[in-house]
């Protein structure tokens, strides 16, 4: 099983590439994940949101199930999985905790808290445990 | 419809620290239910996080069957036959 390291690689196209998603889904969370190999990033998809409230995501179930097969059949990871926080800080909230199933993959959280300023965070969450990782380019 | 079938499973990477890292096995039954059973006998604890006590796919779990997710079927009592392709997936959701 692949483990990974203690720093997430985000070049800066991704990284505007999450920002500009997420501005594009304000006032609702938007979310998509990352594909990568050995730790390095190779790919993101912009994936649909199924929530219809604003303080959730839900990732569209079979959306998520071809991306998945492509990136894993075509010997990928999946490297991180990202979302956005539209009025509120890039730190995992109960609800990112409680529905964490990918202990292998980053959470990455993009915060618009403050809309000129976003902020990118990353985590690994296993078993209920917070650990922020660093964010390099 | 009673023989049991040979079917793929595709197994996703949270789940396989219980198929000692396998992406892909095989099993038997007649229905998705029996072969989470059967593949639950040689890779204990896999069942319990696809299924609730009642035996049916949990909330925060999807599962496929040639692409098509049970939910829209028969859930867990959706019937296989020999060369379906059964995946497994764990939600991706969250809140802020």
């Amino acid at each position: 099983m692949t483990v990974s390291p203690a720093t997430l690689i985000l070049p800066e196209a991704m990284r505007a590439e999450i920002i500009a998603h997420a501005r594009a889904e304000a006032p609702r969370e938007c979310c998509g994940v990352i594909a990568g190999r050995n730790g390095e990033p190779t790919r993101l998809y912009r994936l649909t949101n199924l929530e219809p409230g604003v303080d959730r995501y839900l990732i569209d179930d079979e959306e998520l199930y071809r991306v998945y097969r492509e990136i894993d059949e075509g010997g990928k990871d999946l490297l991180a999985i990202y979302h956005s926080h539209p009025v509120s800080v890039a730190y995992p909230s109960k609800t990112d905790v409680a529905f964490a199933f990918w202990e292998e993959s980053f959470y990455v959280i993009c915060s618009l808290e403050h809309p000129e300023a976003p902020v990118i965070r990353a985590f690994r969450i296993v078993g209920g445990e917070i650990a922020e990782v660093g964010v390099r380019r | 419809m009673s023989e049991a079938s040979a079917i793929q499973i595709l197994v996703p990477t949270p789940l396989r620290r219980y198929t000692n890292g396998e992406a892909k096995v095989g099993a038997s039954g007649a229905t998705v239910g029996e072969v989470l059973t059967d593949l639950d006998a040689r890779y204990p604890g896999l069942k319990e996080r696809v299924c609730d006590p009642d035996g049916e796919i949990r909330r925060f779990v999807n599962v496929f069957v040639n692409g098509e997710n049970v939910r829209k079927l028969q859930g867990a009592a959706t019937p296989l036959k020999g060369g379906d392709e059964v995946g497994i997936i764990p939600a991706m959701a969250g809140g802020a």
